[in-house]
């Protein structure tokens, strides 16, 4: 009699869970799409749920410019010769100045008027506002990557995508997708995690170390593990690094909405003959997103108020989600820096390329 | 071996499913029969193709002959026989082969009169790799999505297909079938053990009756499944592992499309702890 119940709580409580999984999972459903990208019959392609993709298309629309950069009337006197203090946009005429400035305030506040985000308004000029400061300071990063990593990752003139405010901003003053160091400090005997084993969202809620930002996006460390050769041969790499770097792998792949055969061909990761080209551009990706950091988003840290900072008090940082919101490109490769010229290279005035003010 | 006494009374013709009393007929030890013939001509045929298939290639190096499937651009449609049409033909062979093996193991059972519990266990290894290279990619939209006939070349699919699911471990009809794979070396390990330790006796020493065997087991683990049980156990299990492998593989793709690590939120949303 014990044994039946028993056994009827175990029937239960695994059908309750086998429901829970049929319907709480999130499944897919034929028809799929599969994009080829290596010889037949290898395995390197992507598999997408179409309606997911649509879903993606929705929602990365690039904004439309308030008016055509052909109407902008380019004989108005100079920005710089009319306002004080205007440090990056100066050399623009007024006309484009003023739609750049409507235009950035709708990507990074959601509403082309709202000046006072950034400014006193009683005087444009006045600087001693800290989104005031860390808006120029983004102006001139995003004029460094358009230029500096055009060729490398961001491409903006080969009808890739390039950069703008609303690349990460989406209409929000803080970018959606940023990161803070994850130090999750140990709680008594069975509460370390020494960094992994709960659920990762870097790593796509898999038990993988939860924080592969620091060490690779921040810090430099290194990426390989991988054995070259069949035997081993003094390659000191331990299992947890080796899980550091599947947790960065994890995040790329997650971010960018593919899955490991985009970059590489698994029979043999390291091995560049055997890759698809996608690789390259991601090799740069990460040194990319580790200069931003290093050279623009970390140095900011003094200027934000303690709201915009980590639990450690550290400053928000970039990872490839930032920009990618788990698409191959941005806004499917869209070009949006092509109505923006101003974006696309450091103005005459500027000034040393790392300044932060 | 001499022929058992019974074998001369059942090795008559007739009582077959098809074709009357063609090719029903025994050579040596080996019954023919219809679906015999035509395992070995779709045997013969398919691998007459591939041997075809690696004279098209650029290599007679045995570990890295490749016949690929079609680009998935062909979508289900026949390919060119050098661009994929030859793997149609050949996977055509092979279900053919397998399935007449199996029918031809259905004639013998009949002809025995005991059950059909072996063409059926076979049957099911005939569905995991019908899984593989038919339901899936027909599932997929494309014969592209089959895996490639050579030593490498299905290794290397395995792989990337793997990580087109960034981690094929959390899949969970993956852990179902390793689980039950491991399981059953398990079970066999421990039944091939037992019997041996009964009827294969130092010399001097008696063969023990399977009551030895039941009285193992229970000291050891309290319950024996005894004599027949543990071959339903064996059976079961190893049925399961090749059951849940093509679960396993024809949910990835058609049923799900990002990371199988995330699938597991279901769990993480369980209303007990969210």
């Amino acid at each position: 009699m014990k044994l039946g119940i028993g056994i009827s709580a175990a029937i239960a409580v695994v059908a309750i869970l086998t429901i829970a999984m049929l319907t709480m999972a999130g499944w897919d459903r034929p028809p799929i799409e599969a994009v080829q990208s290596g010889f037949r019959g290898v395995g390197l392609e992507q598999v997408f749920n179409p309606r997911d993709v649509r879903d993606q298309l929705d929602a990365n629309e690039v904004p439309e410019p308030f008016w055509p950069l052909e109407d902008v009337d380019m004989t108005t006197p100079k920005a710089g010769e009319i306002y004080e203090n205007v440090e990056v946009l100066g050399h623009l005429p007024d006309d484009q100045f003023n739609r750049l400035m409507s235009a950035l305030t709708e990507w990074v506040v959601g509403d082309a008027a709202a000046c006072d985000y950034c400014h006193d308004t009683a005087n444009f000029a006045d600087g001693s506002m800290y989104t005031y400061q860390v808006s120029r300071n983004m102006l001139k990063m995003t004029q460094y990557l358009n230029s500096e990593w055009a060729e490398n990752h961001v491409y903006p003139t080969e009808g890739a995508s390039g950069v703008t405010c609303y690349t990460c901003h989406r209409g929000q003053p803080v970018p959606p997708a940023i990161w803070f160091e994850d130090t999750r400090p140990a709680t008594g005997i069975v509460g370390n995690f020494t960094g992994q084993n709960t659920p990762s969202e870097p790593a796509a809620l898999s038990s993988l170390p939860f924080d592969p930002y620091t060490p690779f996006l921040e810090k430099d460390q290194d990426i390989r593990v991988h054995t070259l050769t069949a035997l081993p041969s003094g390659n000191e790499s331990t299992i947890q690094q080796t899980e550091y770097t599947y947790s960065l792998m994890m995040h790329m792949s997650t971010s960018l909405g593919v899955n490991c055969t985009y970059c590489h061909n698994s029979r043999a990761f390291y091995k560049w003959e055997q890759v698809p080209p996608q690789r390259a551009s991601a090799w740069y990706g990460i040194r990319m997103v580790r200069d931003l950091n290093n050279d623009w988003l970390v140095p900011l840290q003094p200027l934000y108020p303690d709201n915009r900072l980590g639990p450690n008090g550290d400053a928000p940082k970039a990872n490839c989600t930032t920009c990618h919101y788990n698409v191959y490109k941005p806004f499917f490769g869209e070009n949006v820096t092509g109505p923006y010229p101003s974006l696309m290279q450091p103005g005459p005035t500027r000034e040393a390329n790392l300044r932060v003010e | 071996m001499a022929m058992l006494s019974f074998e001369r009374k059942y090795r008559v013709r007739g009582g077959t499913l098809i074709g009357g009393d063609l090719f029903d007929f025994w050579v040596g030890p080996f019954y023919v029969g219809f679906f015999g013939v035509v395992s070995i001509f779709f045997t013969v045929l398919g691998t007459l193709l591939v041997i075809y298939g690696a004279a098209l290639g650029d290599t007679w190096n045995i570990w890295k002959i490749n016949i690929a499937p079609p680009d998935l651009s062909y979508g289900l449609a026949l390919a060119p026989l050098e661009a994929g049409g030859l793997w149609q033909i050949i996977t055509i062979c092979a279900v053919g082969s397998f399935v007449g093996w199996m029918m031809r193991e259905v004639e013998i059972c009949r002809k025995l009169g005991i059950g059909y519990h072996v063409p059926i266990a076979f049957g099911v290894a005939i569905f995991a790799y019908v899984t593989l290279v038919v339901f899936r990619p027909l599932l997929m939209g494309a014969w592209g999505h089959g895996f490639p006939y050579g030593i490498f070349s299905h290794l290397d699919w395995v792989s990337n297909v793997g990580y087109q699911y960034l981690h094929f471990h959390y899949n969970p009809a993956h852990m179902l079938a390793i689980t039950f794979f491991f399981t059953t070396t398990l079970a066999l390990a421990l039944h091939g053990s037992l019997i041996l330790s009964a009827i294969n006796p130092q010399k001097g020493e008696s063969v023990r009756t399977p009551e030895y065997e039941d009285t193992f087991f229970r000291d050891f683990i309290g319950y024996s499944v005894g004599t027949v049980g543990i071959h339903r156990v064996g059976l079961i299990l190893a049925l399961l592992a090749g059951f849940w492998s093509a679960v396993c593989i024809i949910i990835s793709g058609p049923f799900w499309t990002s990371s199988w690590t995330e699938w597991w939120t279901w769990w993480l949303d369980l209303p007990i702890w969210s």
